[in-house]
């Protein structure tokens, strides 16, 4: 992977003149990188990883297993597509083993959550069987751990 | 009768009256009554040790792993850092007779000098560099010679002015490339001129390799590969600085047999062995730690393009460092010594840089500025030296 997005990927608020240091280049070439790696559509966007479970939310968050029966034409992918525009989910993937697309999905209450997957998506033509399990607590989320331990802290001064 | 000896003598042996306290040890004390300060005086990585290298040692304790191991380090071990040193460096050695693991490179190195050094003889070091060097040549009762290596060169060792230094009592070269505090490699023509000093007056050298994971650029040349050094070498190295395990303390030295059976006598007789989760946290280190090593040598390679660019903007001339994780700016032309350029900046903006002079007479006019510190520690240490520049 290109160094740039790596950087962008650890810190997405690093300025541009900081990149341009780091990375031995001029701050104009590191704008045009990035304006090229958000049209192609590379860099979809910036997000805050947030713990939400320190935010008293009250969310609800699923894991589902969802088996399919893949189409003629478009294989997996039109079943697909239609679910990930929910805005419940979250995530989406195709998987290999016991089950085909496996969906992260967000809603307010457990009702509603429940709700999404008896009526929208159980209901989905192609769609042949849920597996819903409910998330309980995140310990480490997108590479980010969500506790902090307590630091140990180094010498001030070493040789 | 004994009432009048003590009297006369010093409770201390008389060879250690003339080493002085760590430069650094000095500047730790006036740095650590300070709240509140960003530090680039560490000389050791920011890194946490890889999670599957704490983890090793964890199951080893687990599993009640908690005798000594052979002196010379368990064999298993020994076998990977022969691997090791064969596929990073291209220098072949025995692990049942020519590899031998030490508590630290440091340890390594006390055992290479004292393993070699009589009264009276002499060992070259090159400053400024690590402040250890030219105390434990003075515990082996042997005579420390400086080199200087200097800033219009890039702090590199050359030959010529090894010449001046050598005498019939020379015994020993060391070479710590690349260099803490200045960050300097050396090309493999300075190492072949180098190998052949040696070989001309027939000197051991002892290459302290510890930072050498951490080259940024340009070929790196091991002197024990060259023809005809293997057999006056001894390659020191450890996974401190390469896997971010300073308080693991495993070094390694490999070395001609003759030259690590003596080492081994000492270290016997001292330490008996390194401790042995931490040799099995190194094993793990060396059997699958290539690609943490890679990262955390990106990231230093980030920071050192980001600090260099920033001193040499701020007014601090700074060569560009191509090994290690220190720059060393020039702050000569200020009218301050380092001593009082790092107190005062330490004073006024709550930046602490180690000065030059604890690295040697030689490093005077230079601060050392450690870049083992997370980005954002440095961009805000680069601001605040900027603006203390500007005022002075």
């Amino acid at each position: 992977m290109d160094e740039l997005l790596k950087l962008l990927k650890q810190n997405a608020l690093e300025s541009p003149k900081n990149l341009a240091r780091m990375l031995d280049v001029s701050e104009e070439d590191i704008k045009e990188r990035i304006e090229a790696y958000e049209q192609q559509g590379i860099i979809r966007g910036y997000q805050a990883i947030v713990n939400e479970d320190q935010l008293d939310l009250e969310n609800v968050e699923a894991v589902i297993e969802i088996r399919i029966t893949p189409e003629r034409k478009g294989g997996f992918n039109s079943v697909a597509q239609r679910i990930s525009k929910f805005p419940e989910v979250v995530s989406l993937f195709l998987m290999s083993g016991g089950y085909d697309l496996l969906a992260f999905v967000k809603g307010r209450t457990l009702k509603e959550t429940a709700y999404f997957v008896s009526d929208k998506l159980a209901t989905i033509e192609g769609v042949i069987s849920t597996s819903t399990h409910f998330m309980l607590k995140t310990y480490k989320d997108q590479g980010v751990l969500m506790h902090t331990d307590e630091e140990h802290e180094r010498l001030k001064v070493s040789p | 009768m004994s009432d009048s000896r003590s009297a006369h003598r010093s409770r201390i042996a008389s060879h250690l009256a003339g080493v002085p306290r760590s430069g650094i040890r000095d500047f730790f004390e006036i740095v650590s009554a300070r709240k509140d300060v960003i530090s680039l005086g560490i000389g050791e990585p920011d890194f946490v040790t890889p999670w599957h290298i704490r983890e090793e040692s964890i199951h080893a304790l687990e599993h009640g792993v908690t005798s000594y191991t052979a002196n010379l380090g368990l064999l298993e071990l020994r076998r990977e850092i022969a691997a090791y040193v064969r596929r990073s460096y291209d220098a072949d050695y025995d692990p049942q007779t020519e590899v031998l693991v030490t508590v630290g490179v440091s340890e390594a190195l006390d055992l290479a000098i004292r393993a070699l050094v009589d009264p009276g003889d002499e060992v070259i070091y090159h400053e400024p560099c690590y402040v250890s060097y030219a105390p434990l040549v003075t515990f082996a009762h042997g005579r420390a010679v400086p080199v200087i290596t200097r800033r219009e060169k890039d702090f590199k060792l050359k030959r010529e002015s090894l010449e001046a230094c050598v005498s019939d009592r020379t015994r020993a070269l060391i070479l710590n490339f690349p260099t803490n505090p200045t960050g300097a490699t050396l090309d493999r023509k300075d190492v072949e001129e180098i190998a052949a000093f040696a070989i001309e007056h027939d000197l051991i050298v002892l290459s302290d390799e510890i930072y050498s994971e951490l080259t940024y650029e340009g070929e790196r040349v091991s002197i024990a590969t060259l023809p005809g050094m293997k057999d006056r070498t001894v390659f020191l190295n450890g996974c401190s600085k390469s896997w971010a395990m300073t308080g693991f303390r495993v070094g390694f030295a490999c070395a001609p047999p003759d030259l690590t059976e003596a080492m081994m006598k000492i270290h016997q007789y001292s330490m008996l062995c390194a401790p042995i989760l931490s040799q099995y946290a190194a094993l793990e280190a060396l059997r699958g730690g290539d690609a943490d090593m890679r990262d955390m040598r990106e990231a230093y390679r980030k920071r050192r393009n980001f600090i260099h660019a920033s001193l040499n903007e701020i007014g601090l001339p700074c060569h560009l460092p191509r090994g290690a994780f220190y720059a060393f700016p020039s702050v000569a032309h200020l009218d301050l010594s380092a001593r009082d350029f790092a107190l005062r900046l330490l004073d006024e903006e709550k930046v602490a840089c180690v000065p030059g002079t604890a690295f040697g007479d030689s490093g005077e006019g230079f601060i050392r500025c450690a870049y083992a510190t997370d980005i954002e520690e440095i961009q805000e240490a680069m601001e605040r030296i900027g603006g203390f520049v500007a005022r002075l």
